[in-house]
């Protein structure tokens, strides 16, 4: 197609997304540089029941007004907000940086700052999720595309369901199967002969419960891309392969999976951009005090009994980049193909 | 058999209404609100108005659409209704009006002590009190030859005492989740050290300090009697280890008092040896361990002088003294005048009369809460100690605050 009359074709598609994609980030963005006015602070006479009255302090409302007229956006912080502890924390790097004298030292510190200790957890489920994503949903395609015609519809079905089931009921079906008096859970105990052994009291096995999880949600969806991929493979390639005489792995191996590569790097373009913004998991199973992501930060932010508007912006303006930065190999990738294809 | 409940009360209550005081309002109301028993009573009595349409949104939920639900003009809601430290979002952003002249022209049947009165004006009406206080089973601790514990310390000791003679293996029940439920076990232990959150008149953060220390180390002792899953159990999980009868001592909220052994499924001996106590003391102190809240209601300022006017009459009269019946009565301690206290508020009467310290109704409180149920996990799990612990709280506090204007 030539690149006028993609245009043109593209031109709705373009307009939609930037009402509904572009405007909105740069609204994001615009909260993310501002925070609430300086408080006005008074002191004030309170009286509840049971307590009678105390002098607590309060925020002076007509002082408060009068700046928020004034200035309908808040105060202009710049990058301040990006760069406090709850985020890149920069101050406490340097000085991390600056007195830490073994490595140790250091990681133990980074670790403790919220922000490095969620991208831990965030990188390590993304880059063990996302291969064994790839490489159980080929195991499936391949299983089920084996079966006789009359079983395939129901094990297509079967394999679906977890993709079917809500994130969040899918976590807490599990969270509730590997509590200490669950199925999984009590299991352990046995099989460990400790009646103290909890899952959810250590950080590393709640970890991996947690890409259990993720792995098991996101299966199907491979398996069904690659289920439709192999439907397309040329029959003439395979018999010519069996013909000489390649075995089922070296077949696998050098007709279907190139077949099915660009099947590959869409899933794992997915893949990655969902697993980076993991959350249902980390509240259904309750685990924040193991696992964090930055998704739940914003979720945490928002949720709080006071809400922190700007911190929540800054948290999303770091996950769309982080999802750049993680998706820039295979957009790279994408437009050598696409100059190659001209 | 709760919904049977809530629809037995809805129903019992429109035929007291119905028996007694008409209730004629002329705008709309519409009320946004927790859901718990209590609360549900007060929606069903306000819908009982006739004359316009009552809407409420009892929600688990609702801090989470309060704020928004009461901003612009109009506003969705009329009403909020909320508690000691969810006051202080909608005073924060300006969205509910005093109701001095309200109460002066309807508020005949409210008594002076359930109005919330803040530098001089009443911003809301509190109709129930709730504070936590120790529940126990009092077969275990006559089968283990220990006293009622008054002070955590022998809480601690009674505890050993149950697991030594092999009669529980994790004694000791806490809604311990990270979260608002760890940070608020932090904050009545801290308080009963004599601790106190903030530099006095500052929104300087104060929690790293001896009072902090010895509340970290005795949460952490306690928890040692606990289930080990304890950083994911909240009130309802605790509960249902009570009522498994895996749990013998527990500090836990005076609302869920009268349904602790009502729920279905609850085992005989726990129903039988179930039994309330006055909040404990801790480290010597005469100040107990806990805090005491008030559950009100509120008006919106986005809203026209009618629709103030009918919210205020529906809600009077979803708290007016005929509504406490058999049904109502034991939901809640209510501040309502003439209400007598049933067995199960016992614990919440005992913790008011201990002069029981109030939930803060700080602005910057609900920062500080955030912080330390962010941060406190990684001491009970052993991963630093508990001046680190209550250093990072410290330093989340101030990100947090510097960010909403409360700090420099």
């Amino acid at each position: 197609m030539r690149h006028k009359t993609f245009l043109w074709f593209f031109l709705p598609t373009g307009l939609a997304m930037l009402l509904f994609i572009a405007l909105p980030i740069v609204s994001v963005v615009i909260q993310s540089i501002f925070a609430p006015h300086e408080a006005v602070l008074i002191e004030v006479e309170n009286c509840t029941p049971l307590v009678g009255c105390t002098t607590d302090t309060s925020i002076d409302q007509e002082a408060t007004r009068e700046l928020r007229e004034a200035k309908p956006l808040g105060r202009f912080v710049g990058l301040d907000i990006y760069l406090d502890r709850g985020h890149l924390a920069i101050t406490e790097l340097k000085e991390n940086w600056a007195t830490s004298e073994t490595w140790g030292g250091f990681w133990d510190r980074l670790f403790n700052l919220p922000l490095y200790r969620a991208l831990a957890f965030t990188l390590t489920f993304t880059f063990v999720v996302t291969p064994l994503t790839l490489v159980l949903g080929l195991v499936i395609a391949l299983a089920v595309n084996s079966l006789h015609r009359h079983l395939k519809g129901l094990m297509i079905f079967f394999s679906l369901l977890p993709m079917i089931v809500t994130p969040l009921i899918g976590s807490m079906i599990l969270f509730w199967m590997i509590d200490s008096r669950g199925i999984i859970g009590s299991a352990l105990i046995g099989l460990a002969g400790d009646p103290d052994f909890s899952l959810k009291a250590s950080t590393g096995l709640m970890w991996v419960a947690l890409m259990v999880y993720g792995l098991w949600h996101a299966a199907p969806f491979a398996f069904v891309v690659f289920y439709a991929g192999l439907q397309t493979l040329p029959t003439d390639q395979l018999e010519a392969a069996q013909i000489d005489g390649a075995t089922r792995w070296q077949q696998v191996k050098y007709v279907i999976v190139p077949h099915l590569m660009p099947l590959v790097t869409f899933v794992a373009l997915i893949q990655l951009m969902d697993n980076f913004k993991v959350f249902e998991p980390i509240v259904g199973f309750s685990a924040s005090a193991h696992a964090t992501s930055l998704s739940w930060f914003i979720f945490n932010d928002l949720g709080g009994e006071t809400r922190q508007l700007s911190s929540a912006s800054a948290t999303s303006v770091i996950t769309i980049i982080g999802v750049a930065i993680l998706l820039s190999p295979v957009l790279v990738r994408t437009w050598r193909d696409f100059k190659g294809a001209r | 058999m709760f919904l049977k409940k809530v629809a037995l009360v809805s129903a019992m209550a429109l035929m007291g209404g119905q028996a007694f005081a008409a209730c004629e309002i002329s705008a709309r109301v519409n009320i946004v609100g927790n859901e718990f028993a209590a609360i549900q009573a007060v929606g069903a009595g306000a819908q009982e108005c006739t004359g316009a349409e009552v809407n409420t949104n009892l929600t688990a939920n609702h801090n989470e659409i309060n704020l928004e639900g009461m901003s612009g003009n109009p506003s969705e809601y009329t009403s909020a209704i909320v508690a000691n430290s969810s006051i202080v979002k909608l005073m924060n952003d300006d969205v509910i009006r005093p109701l001095d002249d309200l109460v002066a022209k309807h508020g005949g049947g409210l008594t002076k002590g359930q109005l919330i009165t803040i530098d001089g004006k009443v911003m809301a009406v509190a109709f129930m009190a709730n504070a936590q206080h120790l529940m126990y089973r009092k077969d275990i601790l006559e089968q283990a030859g220990v006293d009622v514990p008054t002070t955590y310390e022998e809480m601690l000791d009674a505890a050993k005492s149950i697991r030594e003679q092999g009669i529980l293996e994790n004694p000791v029940g806490g809604a311990y989740a990270a979260g608002w439920n760890l940070g608020q076990e932090f904050n009545n232990i801290f308080l009963g050290y004599g601790g106190s959150f903030f530099k006095p008149g500052t929104a300087e953060p104060n929690v790293n300090t001896e009072a902090g220390v010895n509340a970290l180390n005795l949460m952490k002792a306690l928890t040692e009697y606990m289930n080990p899953d304890f950083l994911t159990h909240d009130s309802n999980a605790t509960n249902a280890e009570y009522r498994a009868g895996n749990v013998a001592l527990l500090n836990m909220w005076g609302s869920r008092a009268s349904q602790q052994i009502t729920t279905e499924g609850v085992l005989e001996e726990v129903v039988n040896g179930h039994a309330i106590a006055a909040p404990m003391t801790v480290g010597g102190g005469t100040t107990p361990a806990s805090t005491l809240w008030w559950d009100g209601w509120t008006v919106g300022k986005g809203i026209s002088d009618e629709e103030a006017e009918a919210t205020f009459v529906a809600l009077t009269h979803g708290i007016r003294p005929e509504m406490l019946n058999e049904e109502t009565s034991p939901l809640a301690v209510w501040l309502i005048d003439g209400y007598q206290p049933t067995e199960a508020s016992q614990g919440v009467f005992a913790a008011a009369q201990m002069s029981t310290p109030p939930y803060p109704m700080l602005p910057f409180m609900g920062l500080m809460h955030s912080a330390l149920g962010n941060e406190l996990a990684d001491f009970l799990q052993g991963k630093e100690s508990a001046e680190q612990a209550l250093a990072d709280v410290e330093a989340a506090y101030i990100a947090a605050a510097k960010e909403k204007g409360f700090l420099e």
